[in-house]
């Protein structure tokens, strides 16, 4: 089954006529994704690549379904695109860009929420059902489909972990960015409850990093509701505390967020977890095995 | 960006938040100066860290030639790393009770959060839980009369007193809000005779809403080469080793300094040279890691929306154009790899498809240097 994206999933893309939007658009196309309608202020009743574009998001949901919309667009404009998808009453926002600011964010979990949308991100490379539906920019051609779900914090490093099962024969149910700001929609623990009910998927992988305590509170929750084996890689042993590394949320702050804290979490939780990003796909034969 | 505590009383203050009457000062001249116009004052080292009164950094005194003094001293001497270029003079404060009020962003709840104590004066962090009031915010609604009024029955303060720090709480969300601030830290929050007064500030605003802070002075936590990095669009960070390490976002450049812990060598910076990189800021990349001198250095490419060859390329021009003195290491896949690895032989680099045997090799090359 996969979740959140599925073969028939409509897709809108806000910000269709830029230069990542279109580059970005093309390859999902190329995956199978099914765009139905572009939004690009001013450039209404045009077309791109036989994709109708529309002025506004409320007028592309007069004459389309969407199920889910994807923005590439400024981080400083991302608020206004996110509320107006959510207020047009789509169901599913991956917010790509980086460095939205953390108000910004803030409402837009909030409107979020009281219309009932699920958010993916900000700062995230998407999300892909593999074989069925790719809304990101995550390369084709390491994701295809299989029985890993796999949920991730960062988005070259979870290429890297799911190029290796790729490599090694695994293909992947659902690939969850979740994105690497300190606010985000979707955490570990609200996909875990999905990859846990799919049919699909018979194992999970975890990718984390430092910083924060989404791995701490979905270590305790998968103490509790998950049966499936989760394998767990986390980077940024090697930080010093006080430094951001790139992502806002990998920062060690008041001696919170380390390494240390997260791997005995996880490791209680009966998760294994990899010293190296390479021995995840062996891991998962021994847990697959049992 | 962090800003110095006498810039955060300046916010406070302009907002309306009771601070204690003071100046700051950028020479012992000037410390005098103030310290005769106040009488009885507190002299406080302007760094962007904690713990300044252990560190000899802070002095109370009545006399204008002693502040002179310890001003001398402190200005232009470095505190926890930090060099000091400003000393903030301040009305030493009667101090009856001291309270910690904050108000943060509370990323696992999606929401701005209150954090208050009786217990202030101290590190947060050695206020035991159960003495911390802890309040998430719901941002449609922001800072309503029925909050304070919570936050002020837990804090067990009542008529007055309950009214003032209500008062301040509605004042610091506002002040939170409006300069896109990511912690506004009062610490200690004094209570002085009738009086509820901010003896220190610490306000952090969040970088990436600075283009709509204009009127917020700059402050530069860097270095130069991370200033640097800053303006060419990289994320860099410098460490304390002598392996350089370039690779494409922050997950996967952790990963790889990782990888350089695990086989026993010290990185010697983070550089996420980004997704999409091109062949110009590959090469200016590449530039800075050279400017430090390390022993050898570890590019690991997984190319997604980053072309190998736009990389490889870029390798190519500076190695051909102004020569690169160290061993390089190079691993490199996805994205137009083969154009990649054939532009790296011919100037003859054998690139890796795994990134922990490249890693291991940049490892054996520091070690052997």
């Amino acid at each position: 089954m996969a979740i959140y994206l599925f073969a028939d999933t409509q897709v809108l893309v806000q910000g269709i006529t830029g230069n990542q939007g279109s580059f970005h658009t093309r390859q999902m196309v190329s995956y199978g994704t099914r765009i139905v309608a572009g939004v690009s202020p001013g450039k209404g009743g045009q077309n791109f690549d036989g994709i109708p574009v529309y002025h506004t998001v409320a007028a592309a949901v007069i004459d389309q379904r969407i199920d889910a919309s994807i923005l590439f667009i400024p981080a400083p404009f991302a608020k206004d695109a996110a509320f107006e998808a959510i207020d047009a009453g789509i169901k599913i926002l991956v917010l790509l860009p980086e460095h939205i600011p953390i108000h910004d964010a803030l409402a837009i979990m909030a409107f979020a929420k009281s219309r009932g949308t699920t958010v993916v991100g900000p700062n995230t490379f998407g999300v892909v059902s593999s074989g069925k539906c790719k809304i990101g920019i995550m390369p084709n051609q390491f994701f295809l489909p299989g029985n890993i779900g796999v949920v991730s914090r960062s988005g070259t490093l979870c290429y890297e972990i799911v190029g290796n099962l790729t490599a090694c024969g695994y293909g992947t149910s659902t690939v969850v960015g979740l994105g690497g700001d300190r606010v985000v929609g979707l955490n570990f623990i609200d996909v875990l409850k999905e990859l846990e009910k799919d049919q699909q998927t018979e194992a999970i992988v975890m990718v984390g990093e430092i910083g924060g305590s989404a791995e701490e509170e979905a270590a305790e929750f998968i103490k509790t509701n998950l049966t499936k084996p989760v394998i767990a890689y986390l980077a940024g042993k090697s930080a010093p505390p006080g430094k951001r590394m790139g992502h806002a949320g990998a920062i060690i702050e008041r001696g919170k967020g380390t390494f240390e804290g997260k791997v005995k979490a996880l490791e209680a939780a009966g998760v294994s977890v990899a010293q190296l990003p390479f021995q995840v796909p062996g891991m998962l034969d021994e847990a697959l095995k049992k | 960006m962090k800003l110095y505590e006498y810039m955060g009383k300046e916010l406070l203050a302009r907002y309306g938040i009771p601070v204690p009457e003071g100046g700051v000062a950028a020479t012992p001249e000037e410390a005098a100066a103030l310290t005769e116009k106040i009488g009885s004052i507190v002299l406080k080292a302007q760094i962007l860290s904690g713990k300044r009164g252990k560190a000899g950094g802070i002095g109370f005194t009545d006399n204008h030639a002693e502040a002179s003094r310890f001003s001398a001293n402190l200005l232009g001497s470095e505190l926890n790393g930090y060099q000091v270029d400003a000393v903030l003079v301040e009305k030493k404060l009667q101090i009856d009770r001291e309270f910690y009020l904050a108000i943060t962003v509370d990323g696992a709840a999606r929401k701005p959060i209150i954090l208050a104590s009786a217990q202030g004066g101290m590190d947060i962090e050695d206020v035991p839980e159960e003495e911390l009031v802890k309040i998430t915010l719901d941002v449609t609604i922001g800072m309503q009369p029925f909050v304070t009024r919570e936050v002020t029955r837990r804090l067990g303060v009542t008529d007055a007193l309950a009214k003032q720090i209500a008062d301040i709480l509605s004042k610091l969300y506002r002040l939170f809000v409006e300069m896109d601030a990511e912690l506004v830290e009062i610490n200690p929050l004094v209570i002085s005779g009738e009086m509820v007064i901010a003896a220190d500030a610490k306000i952090t605003i969040d970088d990436d809403a600075l283009f709509r802070q204009p009127a917020l002075p700059l402050v530069e936590e860097r270095t130069a080469a991370e200033k640097k990095a800053h303006e060419l669009g990289l994320s860099y960070v410098e460490l304390d080793g002598d392996i350089a390490v370039m690779a494409n976002g922050a997950g996967i450049t952790m990963a790889t300094l990782d990888l350089i812990q695990y086989y026993g060598g010290a990185a010697a910076n983070f550089l996420d040279a980004g997704g999409g990189a091109g062949v110009e800021q590959t090469a200016k990349a590449l530039e800075l890691l050279l400017s430090k001198n390390p022993k050898a250095i570890l590019i690991n490419i997984f190319g997604g929306i980053t072309r190998c060859d736009d990389v490889a390329k870029a390798f190519a021009y500076v190695k051909q154009n102004s020569g690169i003195p160290v061993p390089v290491v190079i691993r490199l896949v996805g994205t137009n790899e083969d154009k990649g690895r054939e532009i790296l032989l011919d100037v003859g680099i054998d690139a890796y498809k795994l990134m922990h045997e490249a890693a291991q090799k940049a490892v054996e090359i520091a070690k052997g240097a």
